[in-house]
């Protein structure tokens, strides 16, 4: 057995996703990834299935564990119930210990996930405020969002919001305290640490490419790069 | 299949869904795209059916979208919902209403986890504890909001002021329901109706005189994917998914789309948009779109609240053709008016919708 099966062995979701395939496909069957991406949760769990270390190392740097879009729709149909989706979930997580992710160009978008959606949790006590969804990040939300982003008091107000004010209700301030709160579970379960991986092994990366790095924020030319770039080598 | 057969497999797929005295979970999409529909949800529990529901300020995100995308590990996860459990204690609450799909998955997914390894239970504990001096019970009764209004569908329906139903034509309106994969895909014992055929939404359009439309890609996922809408280079997967249930749906003629989760809300709402300016095709009727709407926002309609108080005109798809399909009178003026009655900017219509 391998090391990198015995290290995906320690995630429970590797340990509940899979149990034996029998590689009926239905999963792949099933699968919207795999109608867009040259994508196969069926040949991974069967690449796992083998424990070999080397074709273990080659899918966690490959882009293809970055293509799942965990609607779970595997879970539903395996016979045998397994869900290659919490199996990707499992390898992502060993893919950024490790520092693979960087290798992949799917990967590497996970530094500007954190960048966003990460800075999000711990700044406001939301993954994705209306403050925080700017329509130039966002033009496919179109001119009514726009609308909401640039008349957001108004718009909140009249729709019985309570933005960024103490009390209850939609888009309430998250007072310090809980913020405080969520910055210990962080700091307690790991999740710090996964986010400074993130961080460390990105900026790795941007040095190797020759981009510009900064240690905050979202004006940068790797952050720029890894949120825009698709080599349109991806589809089937 | 047939009706019959369906309906067995909702009566197998039932679930208990607590009377009052609920906890409830906001969700970051949803308050942030459709605050009206949470304000409506828990005005209607108050005040139209006199339940008990405590929106506590003291919860945050559960961490869903990060931890579908990777960012967010399944130990910080559980402990930040461990924390929603030990505020929902201290508050002297024992059932809980998530507003959110993911959410509303993740906590099913984390009790389910807990049940099967009891020394992650005893960890997340130990993390909880270490963190913030918290302990927990797990709730009584989970419920995801659409639960709820589905529980009190036939309590609406005697209040309602309209019926889906044109009054002109006397036929049921063709309502396209899409529920949210994570409301039971992976775990069909937690939804209304299991996996297959949930009932959630389509015992609500039932009870409230609407005709319920079948589809071949009723089931595919809206396409978010997390990571595949997230990510700029990506969206490409998350818009084809979209469309190819725009497609599937169009033969049918829906006069609304239907669905639970905010995230596919909201995505079927906006990829309508930019479907119509990437290819010049927009959906429905005379080239006006076919509106998404949250239940919030459906029971609100048919129990004659003001649709500008629910927020539907700031969807991009706009309601008027609906509205007038279901009788609904409505003030033009109000549209764009602020609380206190001042004339907002009007939103700039998009080139190919037909407004």
């Amino acid at each position: 057995m391998g090391k990198l099966y015995d290290l995906l062995l320690q995630d429970i979701r590797f340990e509940e996703g899979l149990n034996a395939c029998m590689n009926c496909g239905v999963c792949t069957a099933i699968c919207p990834a795999a109608e867009f991406y040259k994508y196969d949760p069926r040949e991974i769990v069967d690449t796992i299935q083998t424990k070999d270390e080397e074709k273990t190392e080659a899918l966690l740097k490959s882009e293809t564990i970055w293509y799942c879009g965990q609607c779970m729709s595997c879970k539903t149909r395996c016979p045998r119930g397994n869900t290659p989706a919490l199996v990707i979930m499992a390898l992502r997580t060993l893919s950024q210990k490790l520092g693979y992710f960087t290798d992949s160009e799917k990967g590497r978008q996970q530094f500007a996930i954190k960048r966003t959606v990460g800075e999000n949790i711990l700044k406001y006590g939301y993954c994705v405020p209306t403050y925080a969804v700017d329509p130039k990040m966002h033009p496919e939300q179109g001119p009514i969002w726009e609308h909401i982003f640039n008349n957001i008091d108004d718009v909140m107000d009249r729709l019985g919001g309570n933005l960024k004010k103490k009390g209850s209700g939609a888009l309430r301030e998250i007072h310090q305290k809980n913020l405080d709160e969520l910055d210990k579970i962080f700091e307690v379960t790991g999740g710090y640490k996964l986010y400074g991986e993130i961080e460390n092994y990105s900026e790795k990366k941007a040095g190797e490419m020759g981009l510009e790095f900064k240690k905050e924020g979202i004006d940068n030319e790797y952050f720029r790069h890894v949120y825009t770039c698709n080599s349109d080598n991806h589809g089937k | 299949m047939k009706d019959e057969g369906k309906k067995q497999i909702w009566k197998d797929y039932q679930k208990d869904i607590a009377d009052d005295h609920y906890y409830y979970v906001r969700s970051c999409i949803r308050q942030s795209f459709f605050p009206a529909s949470e304000e409506f949800f828990l005005r209607l529990l108050k005040d139209d059916l006199g339940k008990d529901v405590f929106d506590d300020p003291n919860h945050t995100t559960c961490t869903g979208i990060g931890y579908h995308s990777d960012i967010v590990s399944f130990e910080t996860i559980m402990t930040v919902v461990a924390r929603h459990f030990s505020m929902m204690k201290e508050s002297g609450y024992k059932n809980i209403i998530i507003s959110c799909v993911t959410s509303f998955g993740i906590y099913t997914e984390i009790i389910e986890t807990w049940k099967h390894f009891p020394e992650v239970l005893a960890k997340t504990r130990e993390n909880l504890f270490k963190a913030t001096g918290r302990e927990f019970d797990i709730p009584e009764n989970m419920a995801h909001a659409s639960d709820i209004i589905y529980k009190f569908k036939d309590e609406i329906a005697q209040k309602a002021k309209y019926r889906l139903v044109n009054p002109i034509t006397g036929k049921p309106l063709n309502i396209v329901e899409h529920i949210g994969c994570h409301y039971s895909k992976m775990f069909p014992k937690y939804g209304v109706g299991g996996a297959e055929f949930p009932e959630v939404l389509a015992g609500m359009i039932d009870a409230w005189g609407g005709k319920v439309i079948d589809y071949p890609e009723r089931r595919h996922c809206c396409g978010f994917g997390f990571r595949q809408y997230l990510v700029q280079a990506n969206r490409g997967y998350s818009i084809a998914n979209s469309k190819k249930k725009f497609d599937s749906m169009e033969p049918y003629k829906p006069d609304l789309i239907l669905a639970n989760c905010p995230g596919c809300t909201m995505f079927m709402d906006k990829w309508q948009y930019t479907i119509s300016e990437m290819e010049g095709k927009t959906y429905g009727e005379n080239q006006q779109g076919i509106p998404v709407l949250t239940y919030e926002e459906l029971a609100g309609l048919v129990m004659g609240y003001n649709p500008w108080d629910l927020g539907l005109q700031y969807h991009q798809i706009q309601s008027e053709p609906l509205l007038h399909k279901l009788g609904i009178e409505f003030s033009i003026e109000d549209k764009y008016k602020t609380r206190d009655g001042r004339q907002m900017p009007i939103p700039e219509c998009p080139a190919n919708i037909n407004y």
